[in-house]
């Protein structure tokens, strides 16, 4: 049954130990070992870099289709950017790019049988949105200082009611990094685990006979439809995030609403 | 196996929380099923790592680790190489079309002056073609003008001097048909009666003509 587990897929296993700390006993100090999910964020800005950087190599003023391709995902965030943060906000393309990429192209390893799927864990998925959230706030003390608090007190509030929309504000703008990296991991994970659970559907009621073959073309026909939904979730999903990357980022370049 | 261990250490006081929680909730009711679903949790947690995997803190110094170096080492290679190149080309090319489309502009405003030029030309042309015809034929009517005035004139003095001419030889003619007669008279009356003075004749012949 072990092959059919829908949490199996989810564990982490050390590759190549690397311990810090502790006192030699197992479990103690912190481990740093390059493990599955290591190798699959490695190969996922190995593939990025790769195919950005060599596709590109050319630098043909008539790009051919791969160069295309690089060029609309320059142009697709570019304008998710600016549409959302204004030219301002092009300073911080690099990131925005960076986190779509990654967020994408890791999604869709994980759509690989077999493949470890990075943004299945909270722990990645809340590093990510952490990231986004620090750059917001000490970007938007460091450019706008007190005026940055402006972003709790929307213009147009009458006064009286101000102090309940600002703390609803404010919970909601600290709210922000669970919400971003739950909605990624929450989607990614259930999305893995039901699939698996179909797929394992198949698995166990072919091996009831006959009947049970004929009946595993229902399971088999919804995993087919699922992992179709799937990769739509983890093209969504990443196109999500960037763009609330982009919404938040602008909160910091203009804070006032 | 590593992680394994200490995941099931973990889990070992995570079991306690779980069953004393349960405890707690159902005190009153004292419901069997607490301690059953607790203990359960515990059995699976035996065979797998045990607690859920995404949820294991022990995995996340090494995710955090690695997630910062791929995803610094991504950032780096975007923002310093991969995109900067993709932004020149885009740029390049734009700038190449925009130098094509104002060479295509300029070219076409030149095409328009040369048609411009060509019509003033023409027309100029075909001004000065119609001034020429007209001075030409002014020229050519005054000319004709002007021999025909001439030759009228000669013509009228021909006519005049014809005219005069014919005054005098009729006038000539005129007095001359007195001598004829005169002379033709004496002839004949000379034929029929013999000799006359001519001055009779000549006298008889005015009295004749005189009536």
């Amino acid at each position: 049954m072990a092959g059919t587990d829908p949490i199996h897929q989810f564990v982490i296993q050390d590759m190549f130990p690397i311990h810090l700390g502790g006192d030699g006993t197992a479990g103690s100090g912190l481990n740093f070992s390059f493990t599955n999910s290591s190798l699959f964020m490695v190969a996922t800005v190995a593939v990025i870099s790769l195919y950005l950087i060599l596709t590109t190599s050319a630098k043909s003023v008539i790009p051919g289709r791969a160069q295309l391709v690089s060029e609309l995902l320059y142009g697709f965030v570019a304008n998710m950017v600016k549409s959302a943060a204004g030219t301002a906000g092009m300073k911080f393309f690099p990131l925005v790019f960076s986190l779509f990429t990654f967020i994408f192209v890791a999604n869709m390893f994980g759509m690989v049988p077999y493949f470890f799927t990075v943004t299945s864990h909270i722990i990645v998925t809340f590093a990510l949105s952490m990231l986004v959230f620090l750059t917001v706030v000490i970007y938007g003390f460091v450019k706008n200082g007190p005026k940055f608090l402006k972003l709790f007190v929307p213009s147009g509030v009458p006064g009286y009611i101000l102090p309940i929309v600002a703390p609803i504000e404010f919970i909601s703008f600290m709210s922000r990094p669970i919400s971003l990296s739950v909605r990624l991991f929450g989607n990614i994970l259930a999305g893995h685990i039901t699939l698996k659970v179909f797929t394992g559907f198949i698995v166990t009621m072919s091996s009831l006979g006959f009947l049970g073959i004929l009946g595993s073309a229902l399971p088999l026909i919804m995993a087919i439809a699922l992992t179709g939904l799937e990769f739509l979730v983890g093209a969504v999903q990443a196109y999500v995030f960037a763009v609330l990357t982009c919404m938040y980022l602008n909160d910091a370049i203009h804070p006032s609403h | 196996m590593v992680t394994q261990v200490y995941a099931q250490e973990a889990a070992a006081p995570a079991e306690e929380h779980v069953e004393d929680a349960a405890h707690g909730a159902t005190d009153t009711h004292a419901d069997p099923t607490a301690d059953t679903h607790a203990t359960t949790e515990a059995h699976g947690g035996e065979h797998d790592s045990g607690v859920f995997p995404p949820f294991d803190p022990a995995t996340f110094p090494s995710q955090l680790l690695w997630l910062a170096i791929t995803f610094g080492a991504l950032y780096v290679l975007m923002s310093k190489v991969a995109l900067p190149r993709i932004g020149n080309i885009l740029e390049n090319r734009k700038s190449i079309v925009d130098a094509d489309l104002a060479a295509a502009d300029a070219s076409r405003q030149k095409t328009d002056a040369a048609i411009a030029a060509y019509e003033t030309a023409l027309a100029d042309a075909r001004s000065k073609a119609q001034g020429i015809a007209n001075e030409t034929r002014e020229k050519i009517q005054s000319d004709l003008a002007s021999k025909r005035s001439a030759v009228e004139a000669d013509l009228t003095a021909k006519v005049t001097e014809a005219e005069t001419r014919i005054a005098a030889t009729k006038r000539d003619a005129l007095t001359h048909v007195d001598e004829i007669a005169t002379e033709t008279a004496q002839t004949v009356v000379g034929q029929i009666i013999g000799d006359v003075s001519a001055d009779s004749v000549r006298a008889a012949v005015a009295k004749a003509s005189k009536e």
